[in-house]
């Protein structure tokens, strides 16, 4: 690694740490119920809402009201989506004139965004039309990251409220989280993209000329669409000449700026966050990488301002870091190794003054490797899942990272609200596993934990495990699900693997060979994206109304204290241990297997 | 249970109004305003018309220009409405056989030139419309160029310190050379 890199990763970790005090103050504040600053100005605005809605904003709901509010609002966004997408050929701001999507994809794209995932088996550019891009595509962006920070606020209130039957309002959460963070933030976070040099517009696509003409090179296919070969059994092509280049238009600034803070990550054009338009210069691409980790980790200090010690905060903050920081300087050390396989030709992939070297394939000039192997393991530590470099490309261990990082269940800052939460869920494993070395009831925050609670945290730790390993097996033994494999050997198990990862924990990154967007993927990948998001969250609301209805236990001398070091190491320990010993035959099947291959 | 579907709906729409109808006009409001040429695909214009992006790579392989990042975009390299990397993996035959390809057409357009070439010339990008090449690429393609124009490296070395982007702030990204802007520059445009 050379300095520059090591340097540019500290300076990330240094702005987000600075960031966390300000933010996550700032978003307790907009949670509140007492009247502040922050409420006093929008408090207006959030009742004509309340009113027109015929919302009673003072309605304490019960976990089960609250679980099923949030899942009628998400099934809603996903008819909308659904609806958009099959309609757009008929509807405004459809400058490219793009016909409907496909029933399948049109579901899969649906839920994708719905639950926070943004798994994409589509091209941005050559699909959508602006209206649903911005009407379906960003206001689920919102919707859903909304949802996630108040399926998490109903869970702090588990541990803060006593012998209380409620955990808090939907629709209030829901809407403050919006207000007043998710649309400020994000307005600010697209005029930088925007000064970067991000699209924002409605116009057509322009075509400008090219200064040599280059050469299109097509398949010739019969009228039933199959390639015709020749005799020598080679596709047959077509060449013609292209003169010009058409330049994609849009309002993207405004959708990347919260496909990036609310964890989404669906890009804007195929290519994501690697495309000039949607990336242009190393200084967006921080913005980018700042924005994913804003709220995660801003949300922690927010925790442990609800539940009165901040300490339990930084704890899991730390937490976090302990796991992120080492696997970020793996991945960006893996891929300035470079490639093994071009050892052998006249390439230079030895870092210097002139270039960074290493592995390029993939990756943009700009960016090179420092910028490209941290965006890729903040974009899967967290839920985000937006790309700034193809993960397809990534050295064998360089893609193992953003895998194990996504299977560790994105608790690693993870999506906004949901990442929090699901890390309370393996604390709350923790201290069990605690009370089980001393022989004492577990305690988290003042409240007891039994079998419930334990139940509902192990279904949210292990349902997305299973997913995975579950919908691996039957991928891999599937003619339709083997089909879309691009590449050969080890690495074609591990875009298969990527895959169901991605989807089963809401990340929606990919190993991009893979054909996805056939009916047999479209629908393998809409189910584990549901069933992760939603299982998930239901598990936790049950879990913090069974919290709410139990007393507070003071601390006593036998409580295992939960913000210090010790807790800290221990937490990191659950967490690693389960996404290890659940994943790593998997792995040793996929980019273990490549590794060993490709240095023998 | 109607009431609540009857609110949900409701909620989703002004939602749908907040972010979906003003927020984005806002932003393009804004940014039209205060950044004009960025929100409207950074073009260079001359005489009134766009001939090109800065952000925007093209594609080249004639020996008188720069050639920029291979491009994995079908049918044509750096298409502009069909965004790609290659997605080739690591250990795929097809990387190294595309590879030792781009070689070879390095090798045929500057036979004398025995360097080892820079990674990023022989190495598809991730949007397969990289507008930049490294330093090192630029260096490594300066000789050829000047020798296809007749004119001396020098020359051609200060029209690529012209392209030439240093790490943002000093720290940020890479330095880089802009491959349309400078080829432009070559052409007298």
């Amino acid at each position: 690694m050379t300095p520059f890199d090591i340097f540019q990763v500290v300076l990330f970790l240094g702005v987000l740490l600075a960031l966390v005090k300000p933010v996550g103050a700032y978003m307790a504040l907009a949670f509140a119920d007492t009247t502040n600053g922050v409420n006093r100005v929008g408090g207006k605005v959030e009742r004509v809402l309340y009113r027109l809605a015929g919302v009673r904003a003072d309605e304490q709901m019960s976990w089960r009201r609250y679980a099923i509010a949030m899942l009628v609002f998400n099934l809603l966004g996903v008819f909308a989506v659904y609806a958009l997408q099959r309609l757009q050929q008929w509807l405004p701001l459809n400058p490219q004139h793009f016909g409907a999507l496909t029933p399948d994809l049109a579901m899969n794209t649906a839920i994708s965004f719905a639950s926070n995932t943004n798994w994409q088996a589509y091209g941005g550019e050559s699909t959508m039309s602006y209206l649903t891009q911005m009407l379906g595509l960003a206001v689920q962006n919102f919707l859903s990251a909304a949802t996630g920070i108040a399926v998490l606020l109903a869970v702090i209130r588990g541990f803060t409220r006593r012998s209380a039957d409620s955990v808090g309002n939907f629709w209030v959460d829901m809407t403050r989280c919006t207000l007043y963070v998710l649309v400020p933030f994000s307005l600010v976070i697209a005029l930088l993209l925007s000064s970067q040099g991000v699209v924002q517009n409605f116009k057509n696509y322009v075509d400008v000329p090219l200064v040599q003409n280059t050469t299109a090179v097509e398949t010739v296919k019969d009228a039933a669409g199959n390639t015709v070969k020749d005799a020598q059994g080679k596709d047959v092509t077509r060449s013609s000449t292209v003169t010009t280049q058409t330049l994609p238009m849009g309002p993207a600034a405004s959708q990347i700026a919260i496909k990036q803070l609310g964890t989404n990550g669906g890009g804007f054009f195929n290519a994501n966050s690697a495309h000039p338009f949607e990336n242009p210069t190393p200084f967006s691409n921080f913005i980018e990488m700042l924005a994913i980790f804003l709220i995660p980790a801003g949300l922690c200090y927010t925790f442990g301002s609800m539940v009165g010690d901040r300490r339990q905060g930084w704890a899991i903050l730390a937490t976090m870091l302990l796991i992120f920081v080492p696997l970020a300087f793996g991945a960006i050390a893996a891929e300035q190794a470079g490639n093994p396989a071009l050892h052998g030709l006249a390439v230079d992939q030895q870092a210097s003054a002139l270039q960074a070297g290493g592995n390029m394939e993939g990756k943009e000039t700009r960016f090179g490797i420092a910028a490209s192997g941290l965006f890729a393991t903040v974009t899967t530590a967290a839920s985000c899942g937006a790309v700034n470099a193809m993960h397809d490309s990534l050295t064998p261990l360089g893609g193992l990272v953003p895998m194990w990082l996504m299977q560790l269940g994105e608790v690693i800052f993870g999506g906004v609200g949901s990442g929090l939460y699901g890390m309370l869920a393996f604390a709350v494993v923790a201290v069990f596993i605690a009370g089980l070395m001393v022989g004492r009831t577990p305690e988290y925050l003042g409240k007891k934990i039994e079998a419930h609670e334990m139940k509902m945290a192990s279904l949210a730790v292990l349902v997305p495990c299973a997913l995975v390993v579950i919908c691996t097996a039957i991928a891999v033994m599937t003619p339709a699900g083997v089909a879309g494999i691009a590449n050969p050997g080890a690495h074609g198990f591990s875009e298969v693997l990527y895959a169901v990862t991605s989807a089963a924990n809401n990340n929606g990154s990919a190993f991009g060979g893979l054909s996805a967007n056939t009916p047999f993927w479209n629908v393998l990948l809409a189910v584990c994206m549901w069933l992760s998001r939603f299982l998930l969250a239901v598990a936790m609301l049950a879990m913090a109304g069974s919290l709410a209805a139990k007393r507070h236990v003071p601390p006593s001398a036998g409580t295992l204290p939960t913000h210090t070091p010790l807790f800290v190491t221990l937490l990191a320990c659950v967490v690693i241990v389960v996404g290890a010993l659940t994943f790593l035959p998997a792995l040793a099947l996929g980019p273990i297997a490549e590794f060993l291959m490709s240095v023998r | 249970m109607g009431k609540l579907i009857r609110s949900a709906i409701v909620m989703l729409l002004l939602m749908t109004v907040i972010t979906g109808v003003a927020y984005p006009l806002a932003v393009t409001g804004l940014a039209q305003v205060l950044f004009p040429s960025q929100a409207n695909g950074s073009l260079i214009v001359k005489d009134g018309r766009p001939i090109g992006s800065s952000l925007m790579g093209q594609s080249f392989d004639d020996p008188r220009y720069f050639w920029g990042r291979p491009s994995a975009t079908t049918p044509q390299p750096n298409n502009g409405t069909s965004s790609t990397g290659s997605n080739l993996g690591p250990t795929n035959p097809a990387l190294t056989d595309a590879a030792k390809q781009r070689i070879d057409a390095l090798h045929a357009a500057d036979p004398g030139n025995a360097a080892p070439i820079p990674v990023d010339l022989v190495t598809a990008s991730g949007s397969g419309l990289d507008p930049d090449i490294s330093l090192a690429a630029a260096d490594y393609q300066a000789a050829r160029v000047a020798r296809a124009r007749g004119l001396s490296t020098s020359q051609v070395k200060a029209m690529v310190t012209m392209a030439t982007t240093g790490r943002q702030f000093g720290v940020l990204g890479e330095p880089r050379v802009n491959v349309l802007k400078l080829n432009l520059a070559l052409d007298g445009r």
